[in-house]
């Protein structure tokens, strides 16, 4: 029951698989609670923090260490998945997931979860090294518990906090070379960290109505589409200087600052469209909130094509 | 009309049997995968001794 886990709603529904809902499941059903999507960022920013760490490692261990790294980001999908399978039933968005639609078991989806979570962890240990291991642990635990099981359905708050879950990769890549863990990778946290607010509640934005139904205290539905404009810019105003510490500290060349220096200007106009879309007395969007989905596929591209500007300076510098 | 009543049945139990077929065939690929990593794994920690 969804009030057994965080803010009360009336619209908790209570998840119910009857036997007869069971559908044999596809293997694609398993990859699918995997959430291929959200691991392709993961896997991306721990290729980056991997690619720029100072070292070499066999390109074998590479490919385990980052094998690993999107495992238990899958992993954690998977658990999600199983914790949220009340909430995902309600949203439009999410209702054809494998557990809502009673394609895989809640049971056999935890398990499954868990299992590789904790074997991502396990050989990253043996195979990679500890702290690399550890981090990834830390990660994991931080998504399950933190984000998912506290966070998420008790705080507006939540995509804020729980962004750490997805910063982590980055040093998980620095610390599978170096053994180790300093500023630079800290500060690669730090973009993914401050960069997950404005990525996401851009989504928020127009997914609005799911999660409202669905009783998720994202920051539109608690405090309306006009604060959330706000404070996406807000934070983009953070990150853009941030994501220029890397060049003044002197870790990355002239190219990547020029790039970096680009792509927020870039960023900051998208989000300047987001503050000034046509809207109602109360913020709602007249445009369909066309600049939002605008931010939010451009936010995708800007940390992609940061990150891979990063890399390539680095390899080439 | 038993024939009509069997057919979606049958389709179903064909499905069922396809869908399980996939999923074993996902395994086997994903522990042939995993028997190709740990080899190589073993062969690279050997060669740092």
């Amino acid at each position: 029951m969804q009030g057994d886990k965080g803010i009360a709603t009336p619209l908790s529904v209570p998840y119910i698989q009857s036997p007869d809902m069971a559908v044999e499941s596809d293997y694609r059903d398993w990859i699918a609670l995997l959430k291929p999507r959200v691991m392709t960022l993961v896997v991306f920013t721990g290729v980056i923090g991997l690619l720029v760490a100072p070292g070499h490692l066999n390109p074998v261990l590479a490919f385990t260490a980052i094998l690993c790294i999107a495992v238990a980001a899958g992993a954690c999908g998977a658990i999600n998945m199983w914790y949220d399978r009340d909430i995902d039933a309600i949203m439009r968005r999410t209702r054809d997931r494998p557990i809502p639609a009673g394609r895989i078991q809640p049971g056999p989806a935890l398990g499954f979860g868990v299992t590789l979570a904790a074997g991502s962890v396990l050989v990253m240990g043996l195979v990679v090294n500890i702290p690399a291991a550890l981090i990834l642990a830390l990660s994991v635990c931080f998504y399950v518990f933190v984000y998912t099981m506290w966070l998420k359905r008790r705080t507006p708050q939540n995509i804020v906090i729980g962004g750490a879950a997805g910063a982590f990769p980055a040093v998980i890549g620095w610390a599978a070379v170096t053994g180790s863990v300093d500023l630079i990778p800290l500060v690669l946290f730090g973009i993914v960290f401050i960069w997950t607010p404005p990525h996401f509640w851009s989504l928020a934005l127009w997914a609005n109505d799911d999660y409202r139904r669905a009783g998720v205290p994202m920051l539109p539905v608690v405090s309306g589409a006009k604060e959330t404009r706000r404070q996406i810019l807000l934070y983009t105003i953070v990150l853009v200087p941030l994501t220029m510490v890397p060049y003044l500290m002197g870790f990355s060349g002239l190219p990547y600052g020029i790039t970096a220096g680009l792509l927020g200007l870039i960023f900051l106009e998208r989000v300047y469209r987001v503050i000034t879309d046509r809207q109602d007395e109360a913020g709602n969007s007249l445009t369909g909130d066309a600049p939002a989905k605008a931010a939010f596929k451009y936010s995708i591209l800007y940390l992609f094509a940061l990150f891979g500007a990063l890399a390539i300076d680095r390899l080439i510098g | 009309m038993a024939l009509d009543n069997q057919t979606p049945a049958k389709n179903a139990s064909a499905d069922a049997a396809r869908r399980r077929r996939g999923r074993s065939w996902a395994i086997l690929i994903v522990l042939f995968a995993l028997c190709g990593l740990f080899y190589a794994i073993t062969i690279v920690k050997m060669a740092h001794f």
